[in-house]
């Protein structure tokens, strides 16, 4: 640090001759002696509309015309520099940080690593990191997800509170969940699991589109997403956060870490949340939100020996929440079982443990050997007015995993094992299923790396499953760059299985009076067969520099074709039916994106979908309901110079949902419910490097579904349906917050 | 402790015999000449890997000594337009390269 700012900038001439209507060069940033080329660069003539942008490797050429004498080259965080001599060579500059002493690192951070996509991997993975999780001020994964396009959150029913995430016109149950790549949301946790994860606990999350890794498993169809939670060796001493919303949800934050030595240190983060306001905006004498408690906690230790080769880790949560339904006047102690007031409870008591180590030769850093273990037990009481539903889920996880090189380290090989027990015992209504679901499988994965230009991973893993038999599961992902790394084009193929936990998965048709049609509830599997999908993508980047700004355009297609499905029925009113597919099932996607910034301090990303996605029903082939067929999205985000530590942020996100289509009820029938937009704003105050507040609205247009709960006036009647939700019931939705550490 | 001892003695086979492990010194700049000098080495029969870093100017080597040397691989990355253990570039390999990598003029300078 010190050199960097007592030496100016560097400015050198280089030998190789060059055409004299043109100005090129390369612009580094230098911190702590390093020089690296510097991406994203603005480098434009003073006065003048003629500018660029440096490319990956820091590179850049610009006309150069008589009256262009002055070039200015900035970076936000980084001392502008301009130039009035030396044109006619390559030119080289070398930017220092604004001022070496301030946290200029951080602004730098946010600029470029908010939301990236991962440029030289085969795999479409983009990565949320901590800066842009912070634009979702509140509070859980499952709200973490607003600022990115790839993402669609939706609304899970007019009771709960829920949202639910989908990627590619899939819902989550098709999306692999992992939590520091130990699978996290399987099975019971599906519907719920999300809002189990405090935003503040996470420090990046990963979402691959389309096929996953065999490493993970074979059940991921659409896609995968991946959170690492916060480390404790990396962690900040103390953390606290306080959040507040005007429809009365109360969050708390309380994290802290301690370094036993500088090889091991040890966290405790703690998460409550509670919301015991009664809000009912839409009139229908039924909660907006439910009532609800949380406590969770999270104790980790972490181990790291560099110089030996070995980390680990050791990790304990336990959670305990608690909701309630239902009417206005519902009170459990005087109504629960009786025909007055409709009301319900759902109580989830969850703990987890987990262990993972892994070595790596210091002398062959190339081969390194890596083990994860993990159990965890979830238990979940809940009725919906006389309907019950409860479901006690342990999981057992073990994996190793092996990687070295064949030959050379351009090609590169994972390999291990993986043995998993599920065992699950589920009483729905009168019904008592037991379900015992091992698995033991092996996995092989080839990753050619080409260094500049084409890049493959191909992989295949062999399962025995106790119910599912023995199968074979492939995956390849494929990736070449063109251009100059200006263009990449991503190529994949995967094949996933699943077996359905339908009650979990669809616990919001019990919050209606539909009567559910299974033939074989307690055969395995629910006497259906497992989910079988394929899916095949294509993506490409294409970077580009337009009226002197860069741009970033991405189209993602990607089509998953069902062999097997689960075909979950709401179609008959009064009425919900789980069978096999008979037919033709499919989702397919098309989203284009535009990354780009206005100047240096304001960012702008738009994204248009639209879907297709179909299944065979008894009735015929439709449009899967409550999906909508066009989707858009636009973002802006501001930051003000960082000085002092003291900041301005801003960002506003716009979804526009396009129509949806609605099954028939008694009343009506099956129709399209009109497209609506979410507006959501925050505002947020740097107060220094320990402190910032933070305010915003959700839902600033105030949508709201005024039909959410059908039949709300008669809620033991035949008509009675929470599950068809479209849209928000809840409106505008106003919210503070503050951030403190040390 | 039963795990990691095997584990260890796992790493131990699987590594003996031939290996050799050697550092050189690569004259580079940038991120461009990382990959240019890492593509050379690996490009090596025999060469199982390779690391360059920027700051130290080394290479670090893993390599079969029944297949090649630390010697063939330096040429290899001399014929590239890098300056390796000592074997200078030819003038036509070094003026093929890119401007951020002309180690010549930047070192001189390079902080």
């Amino acid at each position: 640090m010190f050199k960097s700012y007592l030496l100016p900038i560097y400015l050198c001439l280089l030998g190789a001759a060059h055409a004299q209507h043109q100005v090129s060069g390369y612009i580094y940033n230098q911190e702590n002696n390093i020089q690296s080329p510097l991406a994203g660069a603005s480098v434009y003539w003073e006065n003048s509309t003629s500018g660029t942008v440096s490319n990956d490797d820091g590179y850049f050429t610009l006309d150069h015309n008589p009256e262009n004498t002055v070039l200015v080259v900035s970076y936000l965080g980084f001392k502008t520099i301009k130039l009035t001599s030396g044109f006619n060579k390559p030119i080289e500059v070398i930017l220092i940080p604004d001022d070496a002493a301030s946290l200029n690192e951080v602004t730098v951070l946010q600029r470029r690593k908010a939301l990236q996509r991962a440029i030289f991997t085969p795999r479409n993975v983009s990565t949320i990191g901590s800066a842009e999780l912070l634009k979702a001020a509140c509070c859980n994964l499952s709200e973490s997800f607003e600022t990115n396009p790839s993402i669609d959150v939706n609304y899970a029913d007019a009771l709960t509170g829920t949202k639910q995430i989908q990627m590619l016109g899939l819902t989550s149950p098709y999306i692999l969940f992992t939590q520091e790549n130990i699978p996290n949301l399987r099975g019971s946790n599906q519907t719920f699991g999300l809002s189990f994860t405090p935003g503040t606990w996470v420090e990046s999350i990963q979402i691959t589109k389309g096929a996953g890794a065999v490493s993970s498993g074979y059940e991921s169809i659409s896609g995968q997403i991946n959170a690492e939670l916060i480390k404790p060796l990396t962690a900040p001493p103390l953390f606290i956060n306080g959040f507040r919303s005007a429809n009365g949800r109360t969050e708390v934050n309380l994290q802290g870490k301690y370094d036993l030595s500088s090889k091991w240190a040890t966290s405790l983060f703690v998460h409550a949340n509670k919301r015991s306001q009664i809000t009912d905006n839409n009139n229908d004498g039924f909660l907006d939100a439910p009532l609800s408690e949380q406590l969770n906690v999270l104790s980790r230790l972490q181990y790291i020996d560099a110089e030996k080769g070995w980390v680990g880790f050791a990790s304990f949560k336990a959670l305990s929440d608690t909701k309630q339904i239902g009417q206005l006047s519902y009170a459990p102690g005087l109504h629960k079982f009786k025909s007055q007031y409709w009301g319900g409870e759902l109580d989830t008591d969850k703990w987890e443990f987990n262990l993972k180590t892994g070595y790596v030769d210091p002398e062959i850093p190339y081969r390194s050997i890596g083990f994860q273990s993990a159990i965890s037990r979830h238990k979940q009481s809940a009725y919906f007015g006389n309907k019950n539903y409860n479901v006690s889920y342990t999981s057992y996880f073990h994996h190793i995993v092996y990687q070295s090189i064949l030959g050379n380290t351009l090609h590169k090989f994972k390999a291990g094992l993986q043995y998993m027990v599920d065992v699950y015992d589920e009483t729905i209504l009168t019904t008592h299923i037991k379900r015992n679901e091992t698995n033991l499988g092996a996995f092989f994965e080839y990753n050619y790396d080409g260094i500049e230009g084409f890049n493959a991973i191909i992989g295949a893993r062999v399962d025995h499953h106790n119910v599912m038999g023995t199968f074979v599961t492939p995956r390849v992902h494929l990736r070449h760059a063109f251009f100059d790394n200006k263009s990449i084009l991503r190529l994949s193929a995967g094949e996933g299985r699943r077996i359905a936990s339908i009650f979990a998965e669809n616990q919001k048709f019990l919050g209606s009076q539909r009567k559910l049609f299974l033939a074989q509830p307690t055969e395995p599997m629910y006497g259906l067969l497992p989910e079988r999908a394929w899916n095949f993508g294509l993506s490409w980047i294409q970077k580009a520099t337009l009226m002197n700004r860069p741009f970033d355009f991405i189209l993602d297609v990607y089509r998953t074709q069902f062999t097997n499905r689960v075909v979950v029925d709401w179609e008959t009113p009064g009425a919900i039916s789980f069978y096999n597919l008979d037919g033709k099932s499919h989702a397919q996607s098309i989203q284009l994106t535009v990354n780009t910034s206005l100047n240096d301090r304001i960012d702008l990303r738009f994204a248009y979908k639209t879907f297709d996605i179909k299944t065979d029903y008894r009735s015929g082939l439709k449009r899967v309901p409550l999906q909508a067929e066009n989707r858009w999205f636009a973002f802006v985000g501001y930051g003000s110079v960082l000085e002092d530590g003291k900041q301005w942020r801003a960002d506003a996100t716009l979804h526009r949902v396009g129509r949806q289509r609605r099954v028939a009820s008694f009343t009506t029938p099956s129709d399209f419910a009109a497209g609506f937009s979410l507006l959501s704003m925050q505002l947020t105050r740097q107060l220094s490097n320990q402190l910032s507040v933070y305010a915003g609205a959700e839902n600033l247009l105030d949508v709201k579904q005024t039909d959410a709960v059908l039949s709300s006036d008669d809620p033991f009647g035949a008509a009675f349906d929470s599950s068809q939700l479209y849209a928000p019931v809840f409106g505008r939705m106003l919210y503070a917050g503050f951030r403190f550490n040390l | 402790m039963k795990i990691k001892l095997l584990i260890m003695l796992f790493f131990a086979t699987a590594a003996v015999a031939q290996t050799q492990k050697e550092n050189i010194e690569v004259r580079g700049n940038c991120d461009l000449c990382k990959k240019r000098i890492e593509k050379a080495a690996l490009n090596t029969k025999g060469v199982k890997y390779a690391s360059w870093t920027a700051e130290t100017q080394q290479l670090t080597l893993i390599y079969n000594a029944k297949k090649t040397s630390a010697k063939s691989v330096a040429k290899n990355i001399a014929a590239v337009g890098h300056e390796a253990d000592s074997i200078v570039a030819t003038e036509e390999a070094y003026n093929a390269l890119p401007a951020c990598c002309m180690y010549k003029s930047v070192s001189a300078h390079g902080g």
